[in-house]
């Protein structure tokens, strides 16, 4: 490493501690790639096993689940948004950004759970087929990690407001971002294989 | 690293762009092409994993050289990756094929 590369060494890598920390992170993401699998090979198991209630194929509407799709990638791209901030030392457009990345988040919530609601009022919930627990569970596991995540987020928002960018919190953010960014790849997998493919067959 | 000191982040503007026009590609092909569905299956699919690299790549620094280089988040992916692919068949084929 020269010493230019050591002087733009980003915040959250130049303590130990950061780097122990997120390498971490990766081995937690690397389980929830895990949990998640375990849950869409149960989806894909029960897939058809619809009993008397209704068919995917005739609750699945595009336009609300495209909606999503994009809110959740646009607030993965201004989540990184604000890592670059972050990276360049300024502290407004970072919590700037990352509030927009949680209103994002909020109206992907919004919209889940409408769409969950008008699945139940239609005759498909939690207890009406092995296929319909399923694809809650699935789902839901997913918003609850969006959830957890707004929570999450909102905290460190807080505290970077009164403590600015400091090695530990910078640590902070960059593994919230990681989080984040990584919910938007499991919505990738849950729009293709749920959504999508619930759409075709 | 150049890319941590630009003032554009090009690299997070050509990941969502890219992300986007995945999204449409994939919904255009299971919603409005007449191809067969086992085709549309794995087509869709493919988009998803290739969608899910530009995530990894261009948004999660995997590979800058703070990380190793990406040693680390690569291994820890892989292996992720790995585990849940397995996971996913190995049911699929157990329960649905009557192994």
């Amino acid at each position: 490493m020269s010493t230019q590369e050591a002087k733009h060494t980003p915040l959250e890598y130049q303590t130990t501690h950061g780097q122990m920390n997120i390498l971490g992170f990766w081995i937690f993401l690397a389980a929830e790639v895990v949990l998640f699998s375990t849950l869409f090979a149960t989806y894909a198991v029960l897939f058809g096993r619809t009993a008397d209630s209704p068919l995917p194929s005739e609750l699945f509407g595009a336009e609300i689940v495209l909606i999503m799709t994009f809110l959740l990638l646009t607030s993965s791209f201004t989540c990184g948004i604000a890592i670059h901030n972050m990276r360049q030392g300024q502290v407004k457009p970072l919590i700037i950004w990352m509030v927009i990345t949680l209103l994002l988040g909020l109206g992907f919530l919004g919209f889940e759970i409408y769409e969950f609601m008008h699945y139940t009022h239609e005759g498909a919930t939690l207890q009406s087929s092995a296929f319909w627990s399923s694809f809650y569970v699935l789902a839901g596991t997913h918003g609850l990690h969006v959830t957890l995540g707004i929570g999450w987020a909102t905290l460190l928002i807080i505290q970077i407001v009164k403590r600015g960018l400091t090695p530990v919190t910078s640590q902070k953010v960059f593994i919230i971002s990681l989080y984040w960014h990584f919910l938007d790849v499991i919505w990738i997998f849950i729009f293709t294989a749920v959504y999508l493919i619930g759409m075709v067959v | 690293m150049a890319s941590s000191t630009k003032r554009i982040p090009t690299q997070h503007i050509i990941g969502y762009v890219l992300s986007i026009v995945l999204t449409l590609v994939a919904a255009w092909v299971a919603l409005k092409s007449n191809l067969p569905t086992l085709w549309i299956i794995v087509g869709i699919l493919l988009l998803a994993v290739i969608q899910a690299g530009i995530q990894l790549i261009m948004f999660m620094h995997m590979v800058e050289f703070e990380s190793n280089n990406g040693h680390i988040p690569w291994n820890m992916m892989f292996h992720g990756f790995v585990a849940a692919a397995i996971v996913v068949a190995g049911s699929l084929f157990t329960m649905v094929y009557g192994f």
